[in-house]
């Protein structure tokens, strides 16, 4: 289980995250939804490591063994869409970077770059990247933004079918209805 | 007429024929060889300059000195750019120096490096200097400008720091690069070729620029200068032609 206890960010004078306390179980896919400004990317921020709160403690959770999937893409326009894989794949991948490229349905374009792709393949490009680094927890900001529904639904399923805890921020109601649980913050 | 050759035409041809024939006006109008010499008189010295050895021996002697202080001055200024940019120290005695020696006139260094260097390598030393600042401030620039976000990722990701430098630091500072080389490369030419007229050495163009100014010369003097502004533009060509970004992904 995941423990997030009196956890508090504020950026400068602006508070993003006021004494929030929840606990996440470490299995199945868990959506953390809520209006736009309520700190779901700072809370996920914080779990992966990225940044320190102010106050507040977090345990059964390590940076170390999470993968986080950026809100922006954050991709290189210099590496063809395999290479970023195998950029940051570990020195003894588990599967060949191929498998990470047909989950997220990318497998034909292992050749381009970036700037070749549309925006939802862009997207589903960071998410291969991310499973690429085969860590244990995935930390995901909206995943699926500009992927058509249908394709969403089957990469969430795959997923899950990983068998790895996942959180992941969604706005879209087809995507939380699919999620194990629902964390909503105000 | 084929579009390549019609460019050639309409962007070389001629506008090179239209200042040609300014100049040969000009040279009419002067009516002295030693004021202004005429196209065709600067022309013949060149083919006469060309079959003596000197020759080649004083643009090769010249271009080896730029290169060699173009070389120099780019390794020493892209090494400094990356030691102030990372290390605070580093950057509070260096910068100011650095700094300096952009602000510095030419001609100031040659006369002052001519009292504690050979003559043979002030020229490298001086194009060196030159180009030194131009290639650390542009570096400089672009190491503030690596996207943030990207290094966020690297560090996020486990990559290691010469996997950093390799993947995010060196493919965005490929354009500062290339634009510091292309203007180091002309700074190199200038200051190199200025400082061997001012120190001349044995065989160097810049001693022949001297030395047929000290004669009145002046058609060897336009040859020379021919010369200079020839090498200038075919090796900034090819320069250009090495670091032009190639495939589809290249920055």
């Amino acid at each position: 289980m995941i423990q997030v206890e009196h956890l508090t960010v504020r950026y400068g004078d602006k508070v993003a995250l006021d004494d929030v306390s929840l606990s996440i179980p470490r299995t199945g896919v868990t959506a953390l939804v809520g209006p736009s400004g309520c700190g779901k990317t700072t809370l996920l921020r914080v779990l992966g490591g990225l940044m320190q709160p102010q106050q507040g403690t977090i345990s059964g959770l390590t940076p170390a063994e999470t993968a986080f999937l950026f809100q922006e893409n954050r991709l290189l326009p210099w590496r063809t869409v395999l290479q970023h894989l195998t950029d940051v794949a570990p020195r003894h991948p588990s599967v060949e970077p191929q498998h990470w490229l047909s989950l997220v349905e990318l497998e034909w374009e292992e050749g381009s770059y970036p700037t070749a792709l549309s925006g939802g393949m862009a997207r589903r490009l960071a998410l291969g990247r991310c499973l690429a680094l085969e860590r244990d927890v995935l930390l995901l900001d909206e995943p699926f933004t500009g992927v058509d529904p249908q394709r969403a639904q089957r990469i969430l399923q795959r997923l899950r079918d990983l068998g790895k805890p996942v959180i992941l921020v969604a706005h879209e109601p087809h995507l939380t209805q699919s999620c194990d649980r629902v964390v909503e913050l105000k | 007429m084929s579009p390549k050759l019609r460019n050639m035409l309409f962007r070389v041809a001629i506008p090179l024929a239209v200042w040609l024939g300014v100049w040969q006006l000009a040279a009419w109008w002067v009516g002295r060889d030693l004021l202004l010499p005429a196209p065709a008189s600067v022309a013949a010295c060149l083919v006469e300059l060309g079959q003596t050895p000197e020759f080649w021996l004083s643009a090769l002697s010249t271009l080896a000195r730029v290169v060699c202080g173009l070389v120099g001055g780019v390794v020493l200024g892209t090494l400094l750019a990356f030691l102030t940019h990372f290390s605070l120290w580093a950057d509070r005695i260096f910068s100011p120096a650095i700094r300096v020696l952009r602000a510095t006139p030419v001609v100031c260094f040659i006369l002052l490096v001519y009292l504690w260097v050979a003559r043979a390598n002030i020229p490298g030393l001086i194009a060196g200097m030159m180009v030194l600042p131009v290639v650390w401030g542009s570096l400089t620039a672009g190491l503030k400008a690596v996207d943030g976000q990207l290094l966020e990722l690297a560090r996020s990701y486990g990559f290691s720091r010469l996997k950093t430098l390799r993947l995010i630091y060196l493919p965005s500072l490929r354009p500062h690069f290339t634009a510091a080389l292309l203007n180091g490369f002309g700074l190199a030419w200038k200051s190199g070729v200025a400082a061997e007229v001012l120190c001349p050495p044995k065989f160097a163009i810049g001693s022949s620029i001297q030395q047929a100014r000290q004669a009145l010369e002046t058609p060897e003097l336009f040859a020379w200068t021919a010369v200079i502004v020839f090498l200038s533009l075919v090796l900034e060509g090819l320069l250009g032609l090495w670091l032009k970004p190639r495939g589809e992904g290249a920055t």
